[in-house]
């Protein structure tokens, strides 16, 4: 059993060397930026998958996460404490090794929260966010629910856009880079473009890892339970306010990782990440992918973004992702990339062997 | 603070939420036929407030309203007829996802056809400056219009729903489906006709006010929002309270501005939402007891 799960993730890291060497050989090493983009983005879809697929509660505020995990490390990278130095608090910081002295483009002198520690720090922010967002929203069902994420996710988005500590309309600019160890840092130099291909599927080669044998697991049975009927489970002795809840953090904390490196590889974040037509595009993804389904959400997702992030969609970018969501909803509610098509498939063979 | 200008705001708060009441009693009417959250609701009264625009430039205002309710009803009748009649036994979760594209559709189609200009009607009467006095508080006409039409709008619905024979097989649809597909009602036509209906006040609404909010291709988002939240504010397909919650809720956000920023509005708004979802989901004027038995 356990060898046929890890047959998916090998497949992928070799399909992600296999991207890689396509790019190169074809002269076409900008692809692998936008390939690391989507990448982040897939943190967020396989996440939400874990929760809409497998534990059935729908989230409308995904985006909201993601925003909240790339404005948090954002605006502490950013935000320049040298002017209140002498403040106890800062000093503290300070000798904590929290902090780091720089200069900015004209000479000035920059202190500001040190990217690791402020990763850390968003990530902590956003755990806790959900956990306290989650608690009350998830004993909601169905339209409830949506609405209640809805609701969440509009509030992200009109505080930052409406707040001038993160930039209001224009967000945050001018983040540096996110150095993890000798030689490798996220950022968006193309230097070092391919180690941060690697280091973002890296990411999510390992999020898949995990969420493959978690969906395997005892809690992936209980998940399961869930969604089909959760009183049923609830009264089978299954803690489903426990596990909902858990999911909803943990999808959250994925959304908040990837918005966390997309933000200081793209070097700048704005108020469109945490609106409501990303919180529905991660939603139409998912659903394009087959609900219950992680390696389809991370095909479609990979795909999807790519095809947006290099423009093909043009101006129908929005119209393009709601447009898919309705005729994947009227006509294919179980996905593109179902389980039972691919089992036909041998079927169809036969069928055509036979035929003269 | 004087007086006065406690009355003005109190005076905005009402006229914005005798709009958030229509679009909640929108909502009710599909919820009680159907069990749907009509998510592109906003987007008829979005819909509405440009094509009567677009009309306008052809025909004097009540032409161009009356064209742009009933545009708007046959879009609803078409989105109803192509998008849900169809389905058989849809999952909560499939409705809520069509209803959201549905939403995004019409508002790129309208981004399409109108681009991304602000447009209004113009003053039913008078001007934008036009105002009448009453001791120190000036008020514009058309507030007067919006709360006029409002009031003719639910008597009409009050008559149609207790009076006429479709009215009443709306609701006999609305409280026992099965039973009253039996005493022969269709109640697929039901459905079709609901979505007509909230279309059509919907696009009505949506007329009235926009000389004073105007109207944008994406001006429907906000205002479905706000109508959900007075639709649970008061319970949900209870159209009567909804007119009591809606004037709250306007009345709440009008006078955020003293405490608040002006671009933090809508976060009232979908604060009182979430604390009412967390803590009594059957509305203000709802019946806790009879809520026990339904799922939220």
């Amino acid at each position: 059993m356990a060898r046929r799960r890890n047959l998916p993730l090998l497949v992928m890291a070799l399909a992600v060397i296999a991207v890689h060497v396509l790019a190169a050989a074809a002269g076409k090493p900008q692809y692998l930026t936008q390939l690391t983009m989507a990448g982040y983005y897939s943190l967020v879809i396989v996440g939400l998958t874990l929760l809409m697929g497998y534990t059935g509660q729908i989230s409308l505020g995904h985006a909201g996460f993601f925003a909240i995990g790339g404005y948090t490390s954002g605006l502490l990278t950013t935000y320049n404490l040298h002017s209140r130095s002498s403040e106890t608090f800062v000093s503290l910081l300070r000798a904590t090794g929290l902090l780091v002295a720089g200069q900015d483009l004209y000479g000035g002198d920059l202190l500001v929260v040190r990217p690791g520690a402020a990763c850390l720090i968003a990530l902590l922010v956003t755990v806790a966010i959900a956990y306290l967002v989650g608690k009350p929203v998830l004993k909601l069902r169905g339209h409830y629910l949506a609405m209640a994420t809805l609701g969440f996710g509009t509030i992200v988005y009109k505080v930052v856009l409406g707040s001038s500590l993160v930039g209001a309309a224009d967000g945050i600019s001018d983040i540096p880079a996110f150095p993890l160890f000798a030689g490798l840092a996220v950022t968006g130099k193309s230097a070092l473009r391919t180690q941060n291909y690697y280091l973002a599927w890296g990411l999510v080669l390992g999020a898949m890892a995990l969420l493959t044998n978690l969906i395997h697991s005892r809690v992936g049975r209980a998940l399961r339970a869930i969604h089909g009927a959760e009183d049923a489970a609830n009264a089978m002795g299954v803690d489903t306010a426990r596990y909902k809840l858990q999911m909803f953090v943990l999808s959250a904390a994925l959304a908040a990782l990837g918005g966390v490196f997309l933000t200081h590889y793209n070097g700048g974040i704005g108020p469109s990440e945490a609106s409501i037509m990303k919180s529905v595009r991660y939603v139409a993804i998912v659903a394009v992918g087959g609900m219950a389904n992680l390696w389809g959400a991370l095909i479609m997702g990979v795909l999807l973004n790519f095809l947006s992030l290099r423009g093909s969609f043009g101006s129908y970018d929005d119209a393009v992702f709601g447009l898919i969501l309705l005729a994947i909803m009227l006509f294919a509610p179980d996905g593109l990339l179902r389980v039972e098509l691919v089992r036909r498939l041998p079927g169809l063979r036969r069928l055509w062997g036979r035929a003269p | 603070m004087s007086l006065a200008l406690l009355f003005q705001y109190l005076v905005a708060g009402i006229t914005y939420g005798t709009i958030y009441a229509i679009v909640a009693i929108g909502f009710n009417i599909i919820y009680n036929t159907t069990g749907i959250i009509n998510f592109a609701q906003g987007e008829f009264v979005m819909l509405g407030g440009m094509i009567g625009v677009t009309l306008h430039a052809f025909v004097p205002v009540p032409l161009a309203i009356a064209g742009a309710v009933l545009a708007t009803m046959l879009a609803g009748a078409l989105i109803e007829m192509v998008f849900i009649r169809w389905l058989r036994r849809p999952s909560v979760l499939r409705l809520i996802i069509i209803t959201i594209g549905l939403s995004i559709a019409i508002r790129e189609l309208a981004l399409l056809l109108w681009g991304e200009g602000v447009r209004a009607l113009p003053y039913f009467t008078g001007t934008a400056v036009t105002s009448f006095s009453v001791g120190d508080v000036h008020i514009s006409p058309q507030v007067l219009w919006v709360l006029g039409i409002s009031a003719v709008m639910v008597a009409a619905l009050n008559f149609f729903f207790s009076r006429t024979l479709l009215g009443r097989q709306m609701r006999a649809c609305a409280c026992n489906r099965e039973a009253a597909q039996l005493c022969g009602i269709s109640a697929k036509n039901m459905v079709t006709l609901s979505f007509v209906l909230s279309a059509g006040i919907g696009a009505l609404a949506g007329c009235v006010i926009s000389p004073i909010t105007y109207v944008q291709y994406d001006s429907g988002t906000s205002l479905a929002i706000k109508g959900f939240t007075v639709a649970i504010l008061g319970g949900l397909g209870n159209s009567m309270a909804a007119i009591a919650a809606g004037l709250l809720l306007g009345t709440l956000e009008s006078f955020s501005i003293w405490v608040m920023p002006a671009a933090y509005k809508d976060v009232i708004a979908i604060t009182i939402l979430l604390l009412i979802l967390f803590v009594r989901p059957s509305g203000l004027f709802g019946n806790a007891e009879a809520a026990r038995l339904k799922e939220y």
